[in-house]
């Protein structure tokens, strides 16, 4: 059986990602602290996958990467320049999310879910960002539905409408957050495969995931996360088959 | 049957509410409409504003908003139309001469618009964060997220809510005659008040109550009609369709090895 992606490569789009580093940032809700002293740095045009078990922050780290959630301390530098220093949504502009529950618009066509921002954000007209986002509908293979409303399509389908209103912004980092989690089993392997194309093709990827073989096979680097701290990062290979810590080694154990 | 053609001559004589009719339908029912939907306009807009107050992020805008619907919203609406409506009669006058329409009018908006603030309030609320959360993630300002996705959603999922705002002004605009109202200003209650005093009868007033329920009740019905159409969705049913179908209809060229052939 062979898995393929809906991500011709053929078709010469190639990225250009940005490097993201994160140094000491921490991160609160209220008083208490979620996200401590977090540092990581992810080169440009890799993937780094984080995992780790609920409640370890992973979610909290993307959210203040792109600052959807200020961080308390710490700085997150894109393309070598800090974030907190910029307006946010100027950083937005540059660094794409994708969610775990998709986000789409529920009254807006796969088509206008992609052009709403290329519009109203990056300013092109009508017609230039309806053909944008035909063309990125294209790219994650959903040219035909692009019509189609949020509800008339798949999970699977509704995440690739996701990724393409993200791509189309042209971001130089990519966060993904949890992106199959609430997709059917036999979807979440046409998302993963359009995730690793990006990869592929230079995008700069700091990806939430619970998918271990997608971390091991696509990720540069992976980092695990537990009670807000990083516990142990490096190559996949070496975490997944010579984990270190206990902690890892446990939570190795209980998803594999 | 004395008691019954005794009921059917105070209520239901049928000559009085001819000779009514002719008025009720060009003075009565022409100056309810235009009080309730002048009234359900001005609401909208001042509702919304008062919404946008309500859930704004600063709180010198929502305690202001909080104050303004407690205020309007727990007056007696005839109370609200006598002090604006003869308060402000002096000034009314100046600008826009002596029907006291103007001042009806907006003390109606005012009291409506305290109850559609909190309409509208809770179905912008109830719109998922994610929506927001996507907006921003996409580098939206908060005020283009809200305009373009958020406030948009909300309004509609409120849509039943208003219509039975509405029908609350249309039974309040009755109040305006407090105001004292010339002949061609009569409201439907007001001429057929004014022709049972003249008659001795009560049949014009129960011809304006049918007008009333003419307005009233068509409307409940079809709000009753779209509400259990959202609620229960506007999907057909559609026979089962395997997530497999769409996994085979991925498969252009091969070629990320993410999956199982390593």
């Amino acid at each position: 059986m062979t898995y393929t992606s809906p991500m011709p490569v053929t078709d010469g789009h190639f990225y250009a990602g940005s490097s993201l580093e994160l140094i000491d940032l921490t991160m609160a809700y209220g008083d208490i602290d979620v996200l401590r002293e977090v540092s990581l740095t992810v080169a440009p045009g890799t993937t780094t996958c984080i995992i780790g078990p609920s409640g370890s922050g992973k979610s909290t780290l993307l959210r203040g990467v792109n600052r959807l959630h200020e961080p308390k301390s710490g700085d997150v530098r894109l393309a070598g320049e800090s974030v907190l220093t910029q307006k946010p949504d100027a950083v937005r502009k540059r660094i794409g999310l994708v969610f775990q529950h998709f986000n789409l618009f529920p009254d807006h066509t796969a088509e206008q879910n992609v052009a709403l921002a290329l519009r109203n954000v990056k300013g092109l007209s009508k017609a230039e960002s309806m053909r944008v986002a035909r063309e990125r509908l294209d790219e994650v293979g959903l040219a035909e539905r692009a019509d189609h409303r949020p509800r008339d399509l798949s999970g699977g389908q509704q995440q690739r409408v996701a990724i393409a209103r993200a791509l189309a912004m042209e971001p130089e980092v990519m966060l993904f957050d949890e992106a199959t989690s609430a997709l059917d089993p036999e979807l979440v392997k046409g998302v993963l495969n359009l995730m690793a194309g990006l990869a592929q093709r230079g995008m700069t990827m700091l990806v939430v995931t619970h998918e271990m073989g997608f971390a091991r096979k696509v990720a540069d680097q992976v980092v695990f996360m537990d009670e807000g701290r990083v516990v142990e990062s490096g190559k996949p290979g070496d975490l997944f088959d010579r984990p270190q810590s206990p902690r890892l080694q446990r939570f190795l154990s209980e998803v594999l | 049957m004395d008691w019954l053609d005794n009921i059917i001559t105070t209520f239901f004589d049928f000559d009085a509410m001819l000779q009514v009719l002719p008025q009720l339908f060009a003075v009565g029912l022409v100056n309810t409409l235009v009080i309730s939907i002048w009234a359900t306009v001005i609401g909208i807009v001042l509702g919304m504003v008062i919404a946008i107050m309500g859930i704004s992020p600063s709180r010198w805008l929502r305690i202001p908003a909080r104050i303004y619907t407690d205020i309007f919203r727990g007056l007696p609406a005839i109370l609200t139309i006598l002090l604006i409506g003869q308060g402000f009669a002096r000034f009314s006058q100046q600008v826009f001469g002596p029907s006291p329409y103007p001042l009806g009018i907006l003390a109606l908006s005012l009291i409506a618009s305290a109850y559609m603030g909190e309409i509208f309030r809770a179905g912008i609320q109830s719109v998922d964060r994610g929506q927001l959360e996507a907006c921003r993630a996409l580098g939206m300002s908060y005020g283009k997220a809200m305009r373009l996705v958020v406030v948009p959603q909300g309004v509609r999922r409120v849509l039943p809510a208003l219509v039975n705002q509405f029908i609350a002004i249309v039974k309040d605009s009755s109040l305006v005659y407090f105001l004292g109202l010339l002949v061609s200003e009569r409201e439907l209650f007001r001429v057929g008040q004014d022709a049972a005093v003249l008659t001795g009868n009560l049949s014009p007033l129960v011809a304006a109550g049918l007008f009333y329920l003419a307005i009233t009740v068509p409307l409940t019905h079809l709000v009753n009609y779209f509400d259990n159409r959202f609620r229960t969705g506007r999907r057909k049913a559609t026979p089962p369709k395997s997530g497999l179908d769409e996994v085979e209809e991925q498969n252009p060229t091969p070629m990320l090895t993410y999956g199982e052939n390593s």
